[in-house]
């Protein structure tokens, strides 16, 4: 059975790539924005550079991930009418759909942060704020990763 | 879950480590070649990517070792497993000689270099361990 568990139509791997490779893009950015915005300390190079990360990696990370997901769940039944919804993937939609939310406010609320400070008027505020999101997008992604990879129920 | 979903959790967890930590490093290695020299915030942005690394690389290797073993049907001798090692190797070489590089007056472009054999490398090891060849 554990054999069987393990083995998956060869058709099943590009959409898993780009599901999988597209959350550890996502993640890597997220976790790049949080470090550059915790050790900046006024630093505006390291205040930029977090933004940038959230902006040029995470962006695009997010959709290679949500694109691949559906696909794969296309390819898998769960987007057939009436299928059931095991917890692993409803713990991974709904992290998604609210995760991609909060990076919007995110890169929202970093741009006008990032956009105020090259104007020398302020910003930081704004970009502890990104911070503060950074860090809740990494504690719900890294839960959502042990979701999708453990399988609970 | 079962222990090995457990582990099969840690072992990609570990692995979203090492690709953030590839991450910080990128970021970390163009501002320094833009800048010229490490800030105290890019020396601490370095630390950071440094440990993300140290776990990273630990956690891919010790986990995916134990399910190598506890998982019917695979074997820490199987084709993909033993490539996976290897490229594993070179991602770490690549990555610690990048990291020295980066050091030394002027040593970042080559640091960039290495750095981005050390990421295609890891790539690479995703492609393998979702195809695994010969399984």
């Amino acid at each position: 059975m554990t054999v069987l568990a393990q083995v998956r139509p060869d058709s099943w791997n590009f959409p898993l790539l780009l599901h999988v490779g597209g959350a550890m893009i996502l993640v890597a950015a997220v976790l790049t924005a949080t470090s550059a915005l915790v050790v900046a300390r006024g630093d505006v190079a390291l205040l930029r550079l977090g933004y940038r990360a959230l902006l040029v990696v995470g962006l695009p990370g997010y959709i290679v991930m949500r694109a691949g997901a559906e696909w794969l769940a296309d390819k898998e039944g769960f987007n057939a009418k009436g299928a059931p919804e095991p917890d692993w993937l409803a713990i991974g939609r709904i992290v998604a759909d609210g995760g991609a939310l909060l990076l919007v406010i995110a890169l929202i609320v970093g741009g006008m942060g990032a956009s105020r400070m090259r104007k020398g008027t302020g910003g930081e505020g704004l970009l502890r704020a990104m911070l503060v999101i950074s860090i809740i997008l990494l504690v719900a992604f890294t839960v959502a990763v042990w979701a999708m990879s453990g399988k609970p129920g | 879950m079962s222990l090995d979903d457990w582990i099969k959790a840690l072992h990609i967890l570990s692995a979203c480590a090492l690709v953030g930590a590839l991450t910080v490093l990128w970021f970390g290695y163009l501002l320094l070649r833009a800048d010229g020299s490490a800030s105290g915030g890019l020396a601490r942005l370095f630390k950071i990517g440094t440990v993300a690394i140290a776990i990273g690389l630990t956690g891919t290797l010790v986990f995916g070792i134990w399910l190598s073993i506890s998982l019917d049907g695979y074997e820490p001798w199987d084709g993909w497993v033993i490539a996976a090692f290897v490229l594993w190797l070179i991602a770490g070489g690549t990555g610690d000689r990048a990291g020295r590089l980066s050091q030394q007056p002027g040593g970042v472009q080559q640091a960039l270099v290495l750095h981005a054999v050390s990421s295609l490398v890891i790539a690479l090891i995703l492609i393998d361990m979702i195809w695994k060849p010969g399984a």
